[in-house]
């Protein structure tokens, strides 16, 4: 299917940046180049608020770019493209439609007489396995074919480019299995009336499985990092050897990118707001490195292993292993982690030793608790409001992240026993106060 | 059970300038409704026909017709109005921000104050014709049906999920297609639910705006309000018997027609993705859905909305969302200053109209009258919560008896307590009691039964898991109320409470002053107040009470209801 032509997309010098009222602007997106041929599967691969939805959304004609250009078939993208539709992760299916209505919808929109909706619907419904579910409502479905229905719903329009944002990732591994491959025979067969496909993904497994070509992408801001191109003819077989390197080179690719900037950010430790925080719970962080320090890892574990191990998808694992290596508890090393003398000890030790540890952890290595606590001690009546460390994060990061930062830092804190806090007046406080009893 | 928060306890909207702005302007068209009318006056009164009430029961099947077709007319236009207003609040920023807090506003208007503005707007707009007359009365119970749908349609616009919306833009619905495939059916559960809050509210409304007297201008309509009112006048029991029982029927027949089927059928467009277990379909809808006649009729019908709904009726291709861009400061800046120039207009002729009639004892009256209701509608919340509570605790606990009881509270939510006032008032009258104390239960005849219903739902949402973990520590007696029960309910209490304090205050312009042939009583109070300038046509002093009124209301809502609500929803349910 190698064809000179026009590509059917190309994105250049891309960049999506909002815009803050003081500090830098937020860059989500920053110089992405892409080019879509026809004929080809190409997988965005990274991790959340890496950007990849909001290029996909770009690409899509949903979302317009801050500068840069996207052109569809060689003209400039102004909206939704005729050839493009898209699958979406939450399924994005109408409940009050049944089957047939919601694959028909995309053919109403172009005002597509009732006979030929009909037909090409029928078609769809039973090219994706949906044969004899056309009169159910989404609610009826399973979760798998529920996102049969949002595929046939993309593939009536017979669009030229399919869209796919995570399509895969809110189902369960043996059903995201099946699809995957399902999808996998349509193409190979030809028997999909589209001639590219995008796909959105955090799980390397599946971006290796399916794409022709893979873009790696960095977060903070979003960057394509890495070019691949995956060389292995379908179907392909994840227990083959070359197939579980390149597995295990992507995941050093995407550790290796993310290790350095943490440590000297913290060395340097120049604004305590400046950072976002993973929402890590401490449950989670004792768990993998108990897991870690005994048998069979003994201290090192390669990540896609330990990922399979324990079931987690990329997602989960790299912003656990990263707030651990943050933390001084583990290493991460080309693909692998590895437990530190510290996380040893926190993982051998009683409740309140952990506390102590996680403490003394916290002290170090995130400037942000040690700047709450300060707050907190020099106000006469040590109470402190969260709003005002709210805003010192929304300078740096999305409201979303700010949130989610102060969230893992009240977590956290609560957990060291470094301040209370009081979800109700929103407000930091410290523990020995004795107005807090006569308020109950 | 279903329920919905309403719409004066949604949202965390704090009070700002819009508010201030909103209320002038409400205020100002009313008061320019006024004027409207006034100055049409010049053609000569044209005093409409009184055709004559008959109070045979005979009669009684047609001026039943003749009030439901008043109310589905008013519904009709609620309906039109809420499409197009919420639509409107919802897609525009700026007309957003000036179009919810009037809704807001207009919500906490008592409606019967609307009565004495709008009669005469439209009386003069049909001089001498029956029209003005009926749409007058149309307009009364559009006001008591409109707001919270509109709100309701609001909110849903505004909630929309994400990825609905994209998808919608993704297969390029234009927007007249997004607007019946998506926008309609996800707001649909909450528009039903708040329309026939509405219509059950209505009912109360056809009733009293039915026979009005605003000053000179007076009319009787035909419909069952003329006909209680008629029986007022003539003192005749058994008459006003016949229009309680009429009333039973016609709200059985609505309750059983279209209510049911209604709720249910839109139980089809809520928005989750498990399949929730229903109850039993009510018999309407299975009549409709199984009876091949009403299927075919149903299908012919949806057939043509259907291909109505499909048009494009749009030439614009859908563009991209430009999420980086910042909304232009100039615009913004002239948006403010042309709503605070209305705003200063509507000021300026408020206090023009205000200051040439009325004086500044006339407002401390009307302050202190309201205080006087204020008292009354906190006294009567409070004596109602100590019954019903515990027995929609008990009711709601127990699942057979939900099943038997949620009916019925519902059912007299929607009878309209201004029938029931004559024998109440006779009574008074027979035992020569004190008004003041003995009108006051009548305010909350009517709605105390949002509050019950609403203990039952809460009741009966009780989690189980709870309610055995509950049995397991033998928690019993006071402590199981204070830390149990009370709050496990609290969210569905505060949402029942609010609706009926707000129907209270509303109730007291007819449940203040009550007559019984030429028997006339009045309690001391802000909806007396109203009622009695109302009747001599004392326009100045009717506007001075409508707005003390809607203060009160906006103050209960917004420094006692809402907070509690939030605080309830926050505290009492996990995550």
């Amino acid at each position: 299917m190698d064809q000179i032509t026009t590509p059917l997309v190309t994105v250049r010098n891309c960049r999506q940046a909002y815009h803050k009222e003081v500090g830098a602007d937020l860059v989500v997106l920053d110089d992405v180049n892409l080019t879509l041929q026809e004929g080809e599967i190409v997988a965005l691969l990274g991790r959340s608020g890496s950007g990849k939805s909001t290029l996909l959304r770009i690409v899509a004609g949903l979302l317009k770019p801050t500068s840069g250009e996207v052109n569809w078939r060689g003209n400039p993208l102004k909206g939704p493209a005729p050839g493009v539709a898209m699958v979406f992760q939450s399924f994005a299916l109408f409940p009050w439609l049944t089957v047939q209505e919601n694959v028909e919808l995309g053919l109403e929109a172009l005002g597509v007489k009732r006979n030929d909706r009909e037909e090409r619907s029928e078609e769809a419904i039973d090219l994706i396995g949906l044969g004899g579910y056309d009169g159910a409502y989404p609610k009826e479905l399973s979760g798998g074919m529920r996102q049969r229905v949002g595929l046939a719903r993309a593939l009536v329009v017979h669009p030229d480019l399919l869209l796919m944002d995570e399509p895969f990732s809110a189902l369960d591994v043996l059903t995201a299995e099946t699809l995957r491959t399902d999808l996998i025979d349509l193409w190979m067969d030809g028997k999909l009336p589209v001639k590219s496909i995008m796909i959105v993904t955090h799980n390397i497994e599946e971006a290796v499985l399916m794409a022709d070509r893979i873009l790696v992408f960095s977060s903070n801001p979003g960057r394509v990092a890495h070019e691949l191109k995956v060389p292995f003819a379908h179907p392909r077989n994840r227990f083959d050897p070359a197939f579980r390197e390149m597995v295990d080179d992507i995941y050093g690719i995407m550790t290796r990118r993310k290790v350095p900037e943490i440590h000297t950010a913290t060395a340097m430790a120049p604004n305590p707001f400046a950072h976002p925080l993973h929402p890590v719970g401490t449950n989670l962080m004792a768990g993998l490195l108990e897991t870690l320090s005994s048998e069979p890892y003994n201290g090192r574990a390669d990540l896609p292993a330990l990922a399979a191990a324990l079931q987690f998808e990329v997602d989960e694992l790299l912003p656990l292993g990263e707030t651990l290596s943050m933390l001084g508890f583990a290493l991460l090393e080309e693909g692998d982690i590895l437990i530190t003398e510290t996380g040893r000890r926190f993982a051998d030790a009683e409740t309140e030793d952990r506390k102590q540890i996680f403490a003394e952890a916290l002290r170090t290595h995130v400037p942000l608790i040690t700047e709450i606590r300060s707050v907190i001690d020099q106000r006469s009546n040590h109470r402190a409001a969260a709003v005002r460390f709210r805003d010192q994060l929304e300078d740096h990061m999305s409201p979303e992240y700010a949130e989610e930062t102060l969230r893992t830092v009240i977590a956290w804190g609560r957990y060291a026993e470094f301040f209370e806090y009081d979800e109700e007046a929103q407000q930091f406080g410290l523990e020995e106060e004795e107005e807090e009893d006569d308020k109950t | 059970m279903t329920n919905y928060t309403p719409p004066a306890l949604a949202g965390q909207r704090l009070p700002n300038r819009f508010d201030g702005a909103a209320m002038l302007m409400v205020m100002g068209l009313l008061i320019a409704l006024i004027e409207v009318g006034r100055t049409t006056i010049g053609t000569p009164i044209a005093q409409i026909q009184n055709t004559p009430i008959h109070l045979s029961p005979a009669w009684l099947p047609y001026y039943a017709l003749r009030s439901t077709a008043r109310m589905f007319a008013a519904l009709l236009f609620s309906l039109i109005f809420t499409f197009t207003y919420a639509t409107l609040a919802a897609k525009s920023r700026r007309a957003g921000m000036v179009l919810i807090p009037i809704l807001d506003i207009l919500q906490s208007v008592p409606i019967l104050g609307f009565l004495t503005f709008t009669t005469v707007f439209f009386l003069h707009l049909f001089p001498g014709k029956v029209m003005g007359a009926e749409l007058a009365s149309v307009f009364v119970i559009f006001t008591s049906q409109a707001w919270n749908m509109a709100f309701s349609f609001y909110q849903s616009l505004t909630t929309l999920p994400d990825d609905l919306r994209e998808a919608s833009r993704s297969f390029r619905l234009s927007p007249w297609q997004r607007f019946w495939k998506l926008d309609v059916p996800f707001a649909m559960p909450g528009l039903v639910w708040n329309t026939m809050l509405s219509m059950s509210g209505g009912w109360f409304f056809v009733v009293a705006s039915e026979a009005v007297t605003v000053g000179k201008t007076q009319f009787t309509l035909p419909g069952i309000g003329s006909y209680v009112a008629v029986a007022l006048a003539k003192e005749d029991l058994p008459a006003i018997l016949y229009a309680i029982l009429a009333m039973l029927v016609v709200i059985l027949l609505y309750d059983q027609l279209l209510f049911r089927p209604l709720v249910a059928w839109s139980g089809k467009f809520r928005f989750e993705t498990t399949a929730a277990i229903s109850g039993p379909e009510p018999w309407m809808l299975k009549l409709l859905r199984r009876t091949a006649l009403f299927r075919t009729i149903g299908e012919a019908i949806g057939g043509v909305f259907g291909s109505v709904f499909r048009l494009r009726l749009s030439f614009r291709q859908p563009g991209q969302v430009d999420e980086t861009s910042e909304p232009s400061r100039m615009m913004d800046g002239l948006w403010f200053v042309m709503i605070a120039a209305i705003a200063i207009y509507a000021a300026f002729h408020i206090v023009q109209y205000v200051s040439t009639t009325l004086h500044w004892h006339d407002f401390f009256t009307a302050l202190l009258m309201g205080v006087y209701t204020a008292i009354r509608v906190t006294v009567l919340m409070i004596v109602a919560s100590l019954i019903w509570v515990p027995i929609g605790v008990w009711i709601g606990l127990r699942p057979a008896a939900t099943r038997i009881a949620q009916p019925i509270a519902q059912f007299l939510a929607a009878f309209p307590a201004n029938l029931l006032f004559p024998p109440a008032v006779l009574a008074i009258v027979y035992f020569n009691v004190n008004p003041n104390i003995w009108l006051t239960p009548l305010m909350l005849i009517g709605t105390q039964w949002y509050l019950l219903f609403n203990v039952i739902a809460g009741a009966a949402a009780f989690p189980g898991d709870m309610k055995e973990a509950v049995q397991n520590f033998q928690i019993r007696g006071l402590l199981w109320w204070r830390k149990v029960i009370i709050p496990g309910i609290l969210p569905y209490f505060i949402t029942g409470a609010l609706t009926a304090s707000g129907g209270a205050w509303n109730a007291s312009i007819v449940a203040e002053v009550a007559s019984w042939g030429a028997h006339k009583l009045a309690a001391q109070g802000l909806g007396a107040y109203i009622a009695q300038a109302t009747a001599t046509g004392n326009t100045p002093r009717v506007v001075l009470g409508v707005a003390v009124m809607a203060c009160f209301v906006i103050f209960f809502n917004r420094i006692l209801w809402r907070p509690l609500y939030a605080y309830a929803v926050r505290r009492t349910t996990l995550g």
